[in-house]
């Protein structure tokens, strides 16, 4: 095959956006760093002990130094495992988690790729993430990483769904699928952002977002007290971090998408303050410290408790709320869901 | 070969290899996992052709929830595919009869008589605020309202249906209301008895653990 016949423009494009992937992927890497290092120091303070900090100041080095010891230790795999679904397990966990990220829009014009879908790609990317805990549990070959991989879908599916509801009350609310488009249509101020007219739906996302990320309360997944570590027991070194790496890439993730969607991303709550990536980073950042206040706070739920919850609490909730937000619309009213 | 020509290929090779695997590979887990690439890069096609609505709705509903509960099942359950391909050549005429009429029947429609670019041109691009969800949307909820609302209707039923049909209460369930639960109290589960302290005759002290 002769290369004469390909575009050159495709080529420039296809490495340009391999570098601007490069410039999103890096940084988003180092916050997956630092969110650990928050997390180790947040919940050391709400449990009055100091946190890491031996290595550099104030235990600011603490995530290079984890992520050059993981990177050192030995891969096992197990005799028993399934070895090319072994391997695949952790890269179907990344995948998915940095793919949805190429559609976040940090300001009105900083955006990998500004599709009009968007919502609805992050959804169908997101969906995908199970499938790394589900291969790990099987491929494992070991009796508590395939409860803990059966336990994780169960949960993932039945959350998604209340989590998609919410999302539709996005949609209506903004009339649009274009995560930039949702922004916009809360411009004017703190009062304009759909947190207010869509507190159930943002309530209800918020928690199913702790759910589908697998974190505490609803960590039954790893469930250390019962199953070990569950879908990840048998993994080592960087097989290990890179599920970690995946976990938290995706709370960042659900944290932005919050902000996105409800806290009106980089806009400012204030008429007289500028717009700007700053608003977007601390509203990210208050998100995901809720995150870490849940981990510190609440016990780990039950299972059927959670079943319960997901889908008799929140499939609910979204529903009643679709159908008033809908209905407020056809009112001289529907200005107050816009 | 332009550039989307030669995503295009790249697809359907993956598509085809997938295809075949499904149906070729040994283990049930595998077979499945092929099925889902196979889904997922007929989504990647379905793109190619602006369909951006139906891609991700495939990733979204085929890939994210359909082929987990698969899965699920696939990997929960012990199948022994020597017994499932016992008798493979009794069928193997009757199965070959039905695939060459498909392939026939295929043939007849699909061919370049009905579907060649003379009678079909190529479509022409959309510009980029064009929005093939709103399209659908609209087509859906105005045109094809009634015939959407039966199938919705439909499936209502069935949902329904597959419930009753396996639902069982049992004996044996420790089910507790959750709104019963909430209501406890402590003295519904503590009792603080008060006793007065004793003093106990020791004997020998016994060795302290030390830590070192």
């Amino acid at each position: 095959m002769e290369s004469a016949g390909m575009d050159w423009a495709a080529v420039q494009t296809v490495v340009w956006t391999l570098v601007k992937i490069m410039a999103l992927v890096v940084p988003l890497m180092l916050g997956v760093a630092y969110l650990t290092y928050a997390e180790r120091k947040v919940i050391g303070w709400m449990q009055v002990r100091i946190g890491p900090n031996r290595v550099g100041f104030q235990g600011l080095l603490q995530p290079i130094a984890d992520a050059v010891k993981l990177m050192m230790k030995e891969i096992i795999i197990p005799a028993g495992a399934n070895r090319g679904l072994f391997i695949l397990g952790p890269i179907l966990a990344i995948a998915p988690a940095l793919a949805a990220w190429a559609v976040i829009p940090f300001t009105d014009t900083l955006v990998l790729a500004n599709i009009n879908a968007g919502l609805l790609y992050v959804m169908a990317i997101t969906s995908m993430g199970v499938y790394g805990v589900i291969i790990a549990g099987w491929a494992s070959n070991s009796k508590y990483a395939f409860l803990g991989a059966m336990r994780s879908a169960a949960q993932i599916v039945s959350y998604e769904i209340a989590m998609g509801f919410a999302l539709v009350g996005v949609l209506m609310a903004a009339q649009s699928l274009n995560l930039i488009d949702i922004v916009q249509g809360q411009a004017g101020g703190l009062h304009q952002w759909y947190i207010w007219p869509l507190f159930p739906l943002f309530v209800v996302y918020l928690i199913a977002g702790v759910a589908e990320t697998n974190r505490a309360p609803f960590d039954v997944a790893e469930g250390e007290s019962e199953i070990v570590a569950g879908f990840h027991v048998e993994y080592s070194g960087m097989a290990f971090a890179v599920f970690f790496l995946a976990e938290y890439a995706n709370m960042i993730l659900i944290a932005a998408l919050t902000t996105l969607m409800f806290l009106g991303g980089w806009l400012s709550p204030v008429g007289f303050l500028p717009d700007g990536i700053v608003w977007w980073l601390a509203k990210t950042g208050f998100v995901l410290f809720l995150f870490l206040w849940f981990r510190a706070t609440f016990p780990r739920y039950r299972y059927d408790q959670i079943m319960r919850l997901g889908w008799k609490v929140f499939i609910p909730i979204t529903i009643v709320w679709i159908v008033v937000v809908g209905g407020m619309m056809q009112t001289p009213y529907g200005y107050l869901f816009h | 070969m332009s550039y989307t020509t030669a995503i295009f290929y790249f697809f359907a090779a993956i598509l085809v290899f997938a295809g075949l695997r499904v149906i070729t590979a040994r283990n049930p887990v595998h077979a499945a996992l092929f099925l889902v690439l196979a889904f997922f890069t007929a989504a990647g096609l379905w793109m190619l052709l602006e369909a951006e609505f139906l891609a991700i709705t495939l990733v979204l509903v085929y890939v994210g929830a359909v082929m987990v509960l698969f899965l699920f099942v696939v990997m929960m359950l012990d199948i022994n595919l020597d017994k499932l391909r016992e008798g493979f050549w009794n069928y193997a005429p009757l199965a070959g009869f039905v695939s060459v009429l498909l392939v026939i029947e295929m043939a007849l429609i699909l061919g370049s008589r009905h579907f060649g670019l003379d009678v079909m041109a190529a479509p022409a691009p959309h510009p980029a605020d064009y929005s093939n969800t709103k399209e659908l949307g609209r087509l859906i909820y105005t045109d094809y309202v009634y015939a959407f609302e039966l199938a919705a209707v439909i499936l209502l039923v069935a949902i329904v249906a597959a419930i009753a049909l396996t639902l069982r209460r049992r004996k044996d369930s420790k089910y507790i209301d959750p709104a019963e639960q909430v209501k406890v109290k402590r003295n519904d589960r503590l009792r603080i008895v008060k006793m007065g302290a004793v003093k106990r005759e020791v004997s020998g002290v016994r060795g302290e653990e030390k830590n070192p």
